[in-house]
């Protein structure tokens, strides 16, 4: 096992620098179950830019959540562990930072927006009282000043009648309006990092349109980096800058959004692309009810050990390397990262 | 024509008239029904042989509850359901027996709709016995191929439902509705609970099983890129009434209604940078135990006009085979994008 903190130079799109606010090296992240150890996350790596958007994409069990709940920290104690790499976060390595200086920065500097507000909301204490309280702990505002600037929060993700809504539990409040509030919350101590997981899947379209862009207007008003972590490559498309892949655990590709979309070369990236019908701004579809493309078979187990690419069983390219020894991440052109033997030959079909 | 919405020559299968399903509210002790919420409040349309209807809109539109009304799993408050042109929603159970071999349903949730108990086989086979349609040597090969025209493997007969990943057992749910050959499957939400590569696999199969067997599906969903993937026609539905009705081509080309225009236009797709005009809702969809007066979509249409608020607009069929219900589009009016009418 790794030691904690002991980051060998594991590939990165780009080195560290000063323009970094987070950094992530070689993340392991195991679950102890009784069946076995689960690899949720299998040696993650990257950085993250002050003010950018990075979004990590993926299905399910691919360890997309499990890399956000490790930078917090929030990974429950006994169920599971980081058991090896490095979260540096403005120079402050976190993966050995004390619990009490932990809670410093976690909603306070880093924060998070979880997928279903209803259960992040605590039932029995009004949203102004839940904003005022990070505000009151985090910031030392009294009591009064903590409700006021609660209020102002409420009135920024434009909640109407900020006054009485603040006055309000949880379930007096739309999907849509939770989910303001959880913004709310999240950045009232004006984090440098927001980490945000799947914040509209449990939205409604026209809501989810209001939610996005009303994270996108914050974030340039603020300048916080948000990481915003989804299964949807349409919300990637709109809102990322950068875009990671995530398969069974690991990095499978990484590049800005316009190359990714124009260029993907990891076949998992390329079958997620066809596996989406498609709509277009045109209005035209580009394959009216044809087929889809299928990703054949299902997702590894994360119990057992994948000695080659994760991805080898259910890929049309592999070749018997693929099932032995692991892909590194290598460069393809100026910024774009995929961990694939057989790009070459990839990149050469045509899609 | 009666000028059923959809009405063709074409060889119906279900016909749909003014559906309604009104949930009562009980509160208090001596729960008195204090309100209904009217989740269904009028929805007509027919399906034809081998074609796919479906039905798109966001939580709380009464998408489900028709899905479930037309299976009579809901017993419709008012309308009629014709199956292969017979009123089913006045049969007793009995009688409805029969008819429901014609229709069959799957469910949106892959783990809650297969008996955890029962053998992979015998939850495919369940409507073969029910029916009397097969036993014994014949109803083990029967559900061999049923496994194997959806895609699994007859060996997986003997396995229980926890064995399988979410979209085999989605494959089974739609294996048990082809059992009994319908002519109607009813799919709720049937991809939404999968991952989309997985989505993409059954969205395949039940494209082929339709082209093969010529069946009609009913197809609810919220996801505007699979709906326009997989349907023929489309009816959006807002707070339990159809609001627009249309070929798959003209809905998405040219959409009539503001809610339609609307969704179309928050849906966000997959094309960095595409640069589209957005016309944001503002506001939350209102609760279907109070609905606005008038066109139920006044509170949060940018052109409502006067007459919105008071006067509830008729669905129309404003162009050949498109209907919509909108005070704004009078019949034989100019087309053009609602934008200009309002800038």
């Amino acid at each position: 096992m790794t030691a904690l903190a002991t980051a060998t130079a594991a590939p990165a799109a780009a080195p560290a620098s000063s323009d970094t606010i987070l950094s992530v090296r070689d993340l392991r992240t195991q679950f102890f179950t009784r069946d076995g150890v689960v690899r949720a996350v299998d040696g993650v790596s990257f950085d993250l830019k002050r003010g950018e958007t990075l979004c990590i994409v993926g299905e399910s069990g691919c360890g997309k959540s499990v890399t956000a709940l490790s930078i917090l920290r929030l990974i429950p104690r006994g169920a599971g562990r980081i058991v090896g790499g490095s979260i540096k976060f403005e120079g402050t390595e976190l993966t050995t930072l004390p619990e009490d200086q932990m809670r410093k920065i976690r909603g306070n500097r880093i924060s998070m927006i979880f997928q279903e507000p209803m259960t992040s909301l605590n039932p029995v204490l009004t949203v102004g009282a839940q904003i005022a309280e990070s505000l009151h702990i985090h910031q030392g505002l009294d009591r009064r000043a903590a409700w006021d600037r609660a209020v102002e929060m409420l009135s920024i993700v434009r909640i109407a009648d900020p006054k009485r809504r603040a006055g309000e539990y949880p379930h007096q409040l739309s999907g849509g309006m939770r989910q303001r509030v959880m913004i709310a919350i999240a950045l009232a101590c004006n984090p440098k990092v927001l980490i945000a997981d799947e914040p509209t899947t449990a939205l409604d379209v026209t809501i989810q349109a209001q939610i996005l862009n009303l994270m996108l207007e914050l974030k340039e008003r603020l300048g916080t980096a948000i990481v915003l972590i989804t299964h949807d490559l349409g919300v990637v498309a709109e809102t990322a800058q950068r875009v990671i892949v995530m398969y069974a655990g690991r990095k499978a590709e990484e590049a800005s959004v316009e190359e990714l979309f124009r260029n993907p070369i990891h076949p998992y990236t390329r079958g997620l692309m066809g596996s989406i019908p498609r709509r277009t701004a045109t209005g035209r579809r580009s394959n009216i009810r044809g087929r889809l493309q299928e990703i054949s078979g299902i997702v590894p187990s994360l119990r057992e050990e994948i000695p080659g690419c994760a991805f080898a069983p259910r890929c049309s390219y592999a070749v018997d390397r693929c099932r032995t020894e692991q892909p590194p991440l290598d460069p393809h052109g100026p910024y774009h990262l995929a961990a694939c033997w057989e790009a070459a030959r990839v990149a050469a079909t045509p899609r | 024509m009666d000028g059923t919405p959809g009405a063709t020559a074409a060889e119906t299968v279900l016909r749909v008239k003014d559906l309604k399903k009104h949930f009562p509210v009980h509160r208090g002790v001596l729960s008195r029904v204090v309100g209904h919420v009217f989740a269904v409040d009028g929805v007509s349309f027919e399906i034809h042989r081998g074609e796919t209807l479906c039905l798109v809109g966001e939580s709380g539109c009464g998408k489900s509850t028709v899905a479930k009304t037309v299976m009579r799993l809901q017993e419709p408050t008012a309308g009629t359901v014709e199956l292969n042109g017979n009123d089913i929603t006045k049969l007793g159970q009995e009688e409805l027996r029969a008819h429901r071999r014609e229709m069959q349903i799957v469910f949106q949730d892959p783990y809650s709709s297969l008996n955890p108990r029962m053998s992979a086989g015998a939850i495919v086979g369940e409507p073969l016995t029910n029916y009397g349609l097969a036993h014994g040597a014949d109803l083990q090969a029967r559900i061999a191929k049923l496994f194997e025209r959806v895609g699994l493997r007859a060996d997986a007969m003997a396995k229980y439902p926890h064995e399988f990943s979410g979209g085999q057992r989605q494959r089974l749910g739609i294996a048990r509705a082809l059992a009994v050959n319908p002519r109607l499957i009813v799919a709720d939400e049937p991809v939404s609970a999968l991952d989309v590569s997985v989505q993409a696999q059954v969205l395949n199969l039940l494209i082929d099983l339709q082209e093969e067997f010529r069946l009609a599906y009913l197809f609810v969903s919220h996801d505007l890129a699979v709906v326009e993937h997989i349907g023929h026609r489309i009816a959006v539905m807002y707070l339990g009434r159809i609001v627009e009705l249309a070929d798959n081509a003209d809905l998405f080309g040219e959409p009539l209604h503001p809610y339609t225009e609307a969704l179309l236009a928050a849906a966000p797709l997959p094309e960095p940078g595409a640069k589209r005009e957005r016309l944001i809702l503002q506001g939350d969809v209102p609760s279907p135990m109070k609905p606005p007066p008038g066109c139920h979509f006044h509170t949060r249409c940018p052109y409502a006009e006067a007459r919105c608020k008071v006067e509830t607009p008729k669905l129309e069929e404003v162009k050949p085979a498109h209907w919509v219900a909108c005070h704004l589009r009078p019949r034989g009016g100019p087309f053009g994008p609602l934008k200009a009418r309002a800038a």
